[in-house]
């Protein structure tokens, strides 16, 4: 097993004639995604990459049976395509741009819930089960596959503790990006939840940095009722108060969100937590050891 | 992004949030015209990006016209420090010449997003004028909250709600209401991340005005704002930060010796600590971004290079759509372009890394290799002379 996506995603990718659109489907398409359509407002009826390309999602998921979408839209568009994705059914939208207003993400996250959808990003690199679906723009060829789950709100830092993992011997059961804004689709409580539920799934690393409250959130629910073991690194325990480390998330604001605090929460509620982010694969030994 | 008070409270005053009469100016001269027109009490604050100006003597008052052009004169052209400058304090070059109000009571109006609840939040204190986190951690029943509803917005009873417990009564309860409706219009209309008045203040009358304004905004929103965009001021920003603002890099200053450049933003704070962990504290962040050109290399080496602070440099690239062959290269032709003289480390890792390894070997420049972040900072500290 794995979770969120497996090799019966079908996937619509938004955007899929624009630059980053169409570099990163062909990514995808090799790795062997089932990229079922895109669209493209005003291009529907082309066939783009060999996929057929849409007008509006709803035809996508009504024409394809698309389950999961894709967005590669610039940032100004991107609230209303997660809002078309969610209205046309699918289960999954998965949003690669970046920087999209908080105000649009605040309205589109309750459009989601008004939908039943579940969004992974905006700006995350997406989500990857490896040997079966990516949608993202992450390297495939540096993943296997295998039983550690791996949530993290970077992008490249998350490929090292890929690297670090495989190192010690051991693959992916899926690896996800939740993104580096303040606003995110699924946090680490939702998605730890459905590890715990996936019988492939044997332990967590769980990547965070500063800014916010969302690793002290997901340590008292893993101090509460998560029963596998869960390794930490926390990004920015140099990172000077009121500065925004690059991502629009990852800032020290009113004394709040430092990597002091979160790592405080998780070694008080049992995580394995690395205090150097070269140990996040011997740390995963340790944990299963 | 970060605005001056008094361009704040031209912001607010559009959304008829009331404040005092006053204006901005940079001459002392002027300064006396003002206060003859608005005064003759008058008020001068520096205007500078940084809170606690009072006690550095960024904040005075002037009993008439003649000692507020004396005050301004030696205001203007000062170096302001405060606990938020940092020991090197900020050139004054403006001022606001505002109304000496007589004050009653002061108290605090703050509106942010909230992370965890996914909502805007209005904060009320009745303890204005003190640092707010001072207040949340000391005595955080004396902060009221209301949430906003997104869908519905802010409603009138959330208004009252908080006025009422601010303990306000008459006249200076309805203004207080008003007041707060409309900071919070100028809140979501304008994109903020943040809007502060602290200390709203009331008057022995009983009105109410913001005496101080602080706003913040979402700086992914500022294209559909130009009138705010326009209002940044880059001699409040640091140079080289401004200088990698233009190529689209992420580059924060800071205060140690080892330079840093890492493509993302979670790396690159990651590659920052193992430097702290082996000893020597990192130089910036500077994220180069996910598609690494050698153009943006280029640059990213001038910036980081031209901090004389920098005695040592790493490079940490994990690649990934970026080929580590493409890095490599930009980093050969940055530093002999460049001539690069500090003593640099280099960790590649991902795809193309043997191509990539083989180009900076056969470059003939002079570099460490690191097969690991943790040898590549191990290897990077001894470096800085430390």
């Amino acid at each position: 097993m794995s979770i969120l996506i497996d090799e019966k995603t079908r996937v619509v990718v938004q955007g899929i004639t624009g630059g980053e659109g169409t570099f990163h489907t062909e990514r995808m398409l090799e790795y062997g995604t089932k990229v079922v359509a895109g669209v493209t407002p005003g291009k529907g009826g082309l066939t783009h990459l060999g996929v057929p390309v849409y007008n509006t999602v709803a035809e996508a998921v009504e024409k394809e049976e698309a389950n999961a979408a894709a967005i590669f839209v610039p940032p100004y568009f991107a609230a209303d395509a997660i809002m078309e994705a969610a209205d046309s059914g699918v289960n999954l939208v998965v949003c690669i741009s970046e920087g999209i207003p908080t105000f649009d993400m605040i309205k589109a996250k309750l459009y989601l819930k008004a939908n039943n959808c579940q969004l992974i990003g905006p700006n995350t690199p997406g989500v990857i089960s490896p040997g079966k679906c990516k949608i993202g723009i992450m390297p495939g060829h540096i993943h296997t596959q295998g039983s550690i789950g791996i949530i993290s709100r970077s992008g490249t830092l998350t490929y090292e503790a890929v690297a670090q993992v495989s190192e010690q011997g051991y693959g992916q059961s899926t690896a996800i990006g939740i993104g580096g804004d303040p606003i995110v689709g699924l946090k680490y409580i939702e998605l730890l939840e459905m590890f715990k539920k996936d019988n492939e799934t044997e332990a967590v690393v769980l990547i965070g940095e500063i800014g916010g409250t969302a690793e002290e959130e997901a340590a008292a629910y893993i101090k509460a009722e998560f029963n596998k073991p869960v390794v930490s690194f926390i990004a920015g325990q140099t990172a000077p108060p009121g500065r925004r480390m690059g991502h629009a998330g990852a800032i020290i604001a009113g004394g709040k969100g430092t990597a002091k605090e979160k790592m405080e929460a998780l070694e008080d509620a049992g995580v394995y937590v690395a205090k150097n982010p070269a140990e996040m694969g011997t740390k995963i030994k340790e944990s299963l050891g | 992004m970060k605005i001056h008070e008094y361009q704040a409270k031209q912001i607010l005053s559009r959304f008829n949030v009331n404040i005092p009469k006053g204006e901005v100016t940079d001459s002392p001269a002027k300064a006396r015209e003002i206060a003859e027109k608005i005064g003759p009490r008058v008020v001068l604050k520096a205007q500078v990006h940084a809170g606690g100006r009072g006690k550095g003597g960024g904040i005075k008052l002037a009993q008439d016209p003649s000692e507020a052009e004396k005050l301004a004169h030696d205001m203007i052209g000062m170096t302001l420090i405060t606990h938020q400058t940092g020991p090197e304090g900020k050139l004054v070059k403006k001022i606001m010449v505002e109304e000496a109000l007589d004050i009653d009571k002061e108290l605090y109006i703050g509106i942010v997003i909230d992370r965890a609840k996914e909502a805007p939040v209005i904060m009320a204190s009745s303890e204005g004028g003190m640092e707010i986190e001072k207040v949340a951690a000391e005595t955080p029943d004396l902060i009221y909250k209301e949430y906003i509803d997104p869908a519905t917005g802010f409603q009138g009873f959330q208004a009252r709600k908080l006025a009422f417990k601010l303990g306000l009564e008459g006249n200076t309860l309805k203004q207080t209401i008003k007041f707060i409706i409309a900071l919070y219009k100028a809140f979501e209309a304008s994109d903020a991340s943040l809007a502060e008045i602290n200390p709203m203040l009331i008057t022995k009358q009983g009105d109410v005005f913001a005496l101080d304004a602080k706003m913040n905004f979402d700086d992914n929103a500022l294209k559909r704002h130009p009138d705010i965009a326009e209002m940044r001021d880059l001699d409040e920003e640091d140079p080289l930060e401004v200088e990698a603002g233009k190529f689209d890099l992420n580059y924060i200053k800071l205060d140690g010796s080892v330079g840093c450049m890492v493509n993302g933003a979670g790396l690159a704070m990651a590659t920052m600590d193992i430097i702290m962990l082996k000893g020597a504290m990192p130089a910036n962040f500077l994220d180069v971004g996910g598609g690494v050109s050698e153009e943006a290399i280029k640059n990213a080496f001038r910036i980081l290079v031209s901090d004389p602070d920098v005695k040592a440099a790493l490079v940490n690239i994990f690649g990934g759509i970026v080929r580590c062959d493409l890095v490599a290269s930009g980093i050969v032709k940055a530093s002999k372009e460049l001539g690069v003289k500090i003593p640099m480390v280099i960790r590649l890792e991902g795809t193309n890394v043997e191509e990539g390894k083989k180009i900076l070997e056969e470059s003939g420049l002079e570099f460490y290799s690191a097969g690991g972040m943790e040898e590549a900072a191990e290897k990077v500290v001894p470096l800085t002379g430390q």
